[in-house]
């Protein structure tokens, strides 16, 4: 229990301290490292308490697939040599004070609500107990998301599938003056459009740069 | 040291969730911070799901994390896409400097 302990308040410190650097530090890539380090540290402490695909699946998708294409965009974009700017906008700058406002308000109504919160009895012992210590946790999540979430499964699968179509129909460009090759042409070529036969004397040849 | 309970990991998610707002109110650089800060937001909601799933020993909450984890991705698949378009179209992706809409 000790170690939990002390494993819980080290991850979750390093997780807020690198929060704090996503949104504060002034070079744009490091606020996608400090995002990468806060979904590492995160996926650490849900390994610790026991849920280790979710763990897993965080890395993966997180830190291998999210945070790489933020920092290839972030590298694409150059956008990394702007400077932060923090409070100190030109134009209309009202809207700072009033969004710190309803930010500490809303920490401090949360944490109000999670103090003074409790079960209630009769949710204590509820009938879908599903987790045992048989199974593991990968095993027994793949029986209830195959069987019981079979339909919200695949409704995923497909905002997935219009998530990449539409990425791809948003990036997409035609460009113009670029030299392709058109499959089409070169499968429907007729032997007269490149062969030319021709009645050749004798001692004159060929002329070809015609 | 004390037991560590749910309350830890709810408190470590209200921290999370709230510095994700602040990022998207005070940020002043580019729109790719406020992406960030959304993803925040969406961690600290997978940990207040996967910390009631694990102390109520229910996996239903697992489950939902896990979409919710696919909502993320695919969100910020789309909202990077229409970054790198208004950034082709408009030259800038500054917070100020979007301002075509008027609001």
């Amino acid at each position: 229990m000790i170690a939990h302990s002390i494993f819980f308040f080290s991850f979750s410190t390093i997780a807020i301290i690198s929060a704090i650097f996503v949104t504060v530090s002034k070079n744009t890539v490091h606020s996608v490292f400090f995002l990468i380090l806060d979904f590492i540290s995160i996926s650490c402490l849900f390994i610790m308490i026991g849920a280790e695909f979710l763990g897993m699946i965080m890395l993966i998708v997180y830190v291998g697939a999210v945070a790489v294409l933020f920092l290839f965009v972030v590298m694409m974009l150059n956008v990394t040599e702007q400077k932060n700017q923090w409070f100190t906008s030109e134009k209309n700058s009202s809207h700072i004070p009033i969004g710190l406002i309803i930010s500490t308000i809303i920490f401090f109504e949360l944490i109000i609500v999670i103090s003074g919160w409790k079960y209630k009895p009769d949710l204590l012992n509820t009938s879908n107990l599903i987790m045992n210590n048989d199974t593991t946790n990968t095993h027994s999540l793949g029986k209830i998301i195959y069987t019981d979430y079979i339909h919200v499964f695949q409704i995923s699968g497909m905002i997935l599938l219009v998530a990449m179509i539409g990425a791809i129909v948003l990036t997409f460009r035609q460009r113009t003056g670029v030299k392709k090759q058109s499959y089409i042409k070169q499968i429907s070529r007729e032997r007269y459009e490149g062969v030319e036969v021709l009645e050749v004397e004798s001692n004159k040849g060929v002329k070809i740069d015609d | 040291m004390t037991e560590i309970g749910l309350g830890h990991y709810l408190t470590l998610g209200v921290v999370i969730f709230s510095i994700g707002i602040i990022g998207i109110f005070l940020n002043r650089k580019n729109i790719i911070v406020i992406l960030m800060s959304i993803e925040l937001i969406l961690l600290a909601v997978n940990i207040n799901l996967v910390a009631f799933s694990i102390f109520l020993g229910d996996l239903t909450g697992q489950v939902f994390t896990l979409f919710i984890l696919t909502v993320a991705a695919a969100e910020a698949a789309i909202g990077l896409a229409i970054i790198v378009v208004y950034y082709r179209n408009s030259g800038t992706i500054r917070v100020e400097e979007i301002d075509q809409l008027k609001g």
